[in-house]
């Protein structure tokens, strides 16, 4: 089925120049593709070793955290609903940039503070310097976590980039191109075959022709 | 350039259970919108899954959130919509709770990317 898979074309020297045009297009795309390929492939793998490395410390961060939030607690008494309750505006916002990588937009996220402590006066009867203790540890792992953030959406992104790079690749090797060679060779055996007729043609009329001119001498 | 110091600031949101609230809250990440919808959900032992599931959701489509934390046992419970969620934006990050550690094998996004690291990663 797929050996007689070809571009319909018509056997001549102009398709020849054309198909020849278009296996050299197609080879040169094939490797820049494989090249760009490679390199989401490179910044993929750095990306993953980072995504281990910022989870395994997210572990022992958040530890430390929950473990300020129990001393907080014992020194200040249960604050939960008063935190709870009085959320208003975030100090902590994410800001998202984008950078590229071969010609792949990726997000990365920023964390800013904007406005002020809405929790200031919390724990100012007692246990202040615990719950700012504590303030500060989950400042650090929301950091931690941002930039676990974003290295997980470039995960995401790069993955789907580099899948579909592949499948592209792929099918310009396996599909394409042979596709192509199977044209070229079609075109060139159709014009072999012309010539031979031709060259048959031109025989028989010389042939001929002696022997209209011999018989003319005989006479 | 000009394009995100245009963009304005996005939020991280939280679903977890009452300590890992109060947490990140403490860290300054709460908000409430002009609706007076948090950007946290308190999960405790009454909480049902269709609650947690519709928060979830909820969290996903408002476009001012930009990453979304949740406890890993929280996550287990919501397994099904947490995997379907393919969208690099927002970003849904599994956190170990404070009785529970994180384990990563859980992780949606580890899981996939599975096989691709070899095992000396993993030390």
């Amino acid at each position: 089925m797929s050996g007689k898979d070809r571009i319909n074309v018509f056997p001549s020297r102009m398709a020849l120049a054309i198909m020849k045009a278009r296996l050299a297009g197609a080879q040169k795309g094939h490797s820049l593709l494989k090249k760009k390929a490679d390199a989401l492939t490179l910044r993929f793998r750095q990306i993953l070793k980072k995504i281990i490395e910022t989870k395994m410390l997210m572990g022992d961060v958040m530890k430390e955290a929950a473990f300020s939030l129990a001393e907080a607690k014992f020194t200040t008494g249960d604050f939960n609903h008063i935190v709870l309750q009085n959320v208003n505006k975030a100090q902590l916002k994410v800001r998202s940039k984008k950078d590229n990588v071969a010609g792949v937009q990726l997000p990365v996220f920023e964390h800013y503070q904007d406005g002020t402590d809405s929790y200031e006066l919390t724990g100012l009867a007692r246990g202040g310097q615990q719950i700012d203790k504590l303030k500060k540890n989950y400042g650090k792992a929301v950091q931690l976590l941002v930039e676990l953030a974003s290295l997980q959406t470039s995960f995401v992104t790069l993955d789907e980039v580099i899948k579909i790079t592949n499948r592209r690749v792929n099918a310009i090797e396996h599909v394409i191109i042979p596709r192509i060679e199977r044209t070229l060779a079609y075109i060139t055996t159709e014009l072999d075959e012309r010539e031979r007729e031709e060259f048959y043609r031109l025989k028989k009329i010389q042939e001929k022709k002696k022997k209209i001119q011999k018989a003319k001498d005989i006479w | 350039m000009a394009l995100h110091s245009a963009q304005k600031g996005r939020l991280m949101a939280v679903i977890g259970d009452e300590d890992t609230c109060t947490g990140f809250l403490l860290g300054g990440i709460g908000e409430l919108n002009k609706k007076r919808e948090p950007n946290f959900l308190v999960v405790d032992k009454n909480t049902s899954m269709v609650e947690i599931e519709e928060g979830f959701r909820g969290f996903l489509k408002r476009d001012d959130i930009a990453i979304v934390l949740i406890n890993q046992t929280i996550a287990e419970m919501i397994r099904h919509v947490i995997d379907s969620h393919t969208e690099p934006i927002p970003a849904v990050l599994e956190i170990p709770s404070k009785d529970a550690p994180y384990d990563a094998t859980k992780d949606s996004i580890l899981r996939r990317a599975k096989g691709m690291f070899s095992s000396e990663d993993f030390r």
